[in-house]
């Protein structure tokens, strides 16, 4: 499949919900934060597994997490004014996506329109 | 000096967006065509497939139905390869004034926008003015952390009602 430039994150997002055990890491950092030990333990994880999910989340932009010393904290993410920048970013680049397109579709429709006019007037 | 005017004639289009206010969301762009032109391409299905989905969203159309009139209803069907199920985006047309006005309600989730799109037309340009109203902060709020741009409102609701939960 060709993909220049896709808005960022679509496939991300989707990635990252697709997965019951993220879903579970999603809900469980709503209600409080959690360390990725404690997650692991939580979904019966090996902890390389857990900070792979994490991972996930991360670049989805849900999860944003912390090292303070040697433990590893996570929280929701996606709140704030860069999260706000960066969801209007995305909203631009679908419309100048669809613009790009569009220009196409007006070009052509000017064309037809002028060559009419010729075929009209002979 | 063909040359000259030919590149000052045709500058990089450029879209830009703002937050205009707590629940509203603005697009500009200018076109290099008679508002007539550019109106015709937001409101004949066969054109509107053309353009509404570039190649790089990964999604394509399954159908395509737009009775564009005021009071009439669209249903856009389309599909990812992702997804087992097709996306159905629909609303209803509130106000059709060619080739100046559109404005159509975005249904296919609660507390969807109501979309205005504008043409306005100088010296065979057309400027259009794009604007997403949302029913309250709460719900342009609720888009901006759902991550959900409108391009896929169905999955990321499932996202954003998620993360309600979590509230």
């Amino acid at each position: 499949m060709v993909q220049f430039n896709p808005p960022p994150r679509f496939d991300t997002s989707f990635a990252a919900i697709s997965d019951a055990t993220r879903r579970g890491v999603l809900e469980q950092l709503g209600r409080s934060d959690a360390s990725i030990t404690e997650l692991a333990e939580r979904f019966d994880m090996t902890l390389t597994g857990m900070k792979k999910h994490v991972s996930v989340l991360e670049q989805a932009g849900l999860v944003t997490s912390r090292k303070v010393g040697r433990v590893r904290t996570c929280s929701l993410g996606g709140r704030g004014l860069e999260e706000e920048a960066a969801w209007i970013e995305r909203y631009r680049q679908m419309w100048a996506a669809r613009f790009a397109e569009l220009d196409k579709i007006v070009e052509q429709l000017k064309q037809k329109e002028k060559s009419d006019g010729r075929n009209a007037s002979k | 000096m063909d040359a000259m005017r030919a590149s000052e004639q045709m500058p990089t289009p450029l879209t830009r967006t703002d937050r205009r206010s707590d629940r509203e969301v603005v697009v500009t762009r200018t076109f290099d065509g008679p508002a007539r032109l550019v109106f015709e391409a937001w409101t004949r299905p066969e054109l509107i497939m053309k353009w509404w989905t570039p190649a790089s969203f990964g999604i394509t159309f399954i159908s395509c139905e737009a009775d564009v009139r005021t009071g009439g209803t669209y249903r856009f069907v389309m599909g990812h390869p992702d997804f087992d199920q097709p996306m159905a985006f629909v609303g209803r047309y509130l106000e059709v004034d060619p080739p100046r006005r559109l404005v159509w309600t975005n249904e296919e989730a609660a507390d969807g926008s109501v979309t205005t799109v504008t043409f306005e037309e100088r010296d065979g340009k057309t400027h259009l003015v794009l604007t997403d109203v949302y029913p309250s902060k709460a719900a342009l709020d609720e888009a901006l952390a759902s991550g959900g741009i409108g391009a896929f409102p169905e999955q990321f609701d499932q996202l954003a009602l998620l993360l309600k939960g979590l509230n």
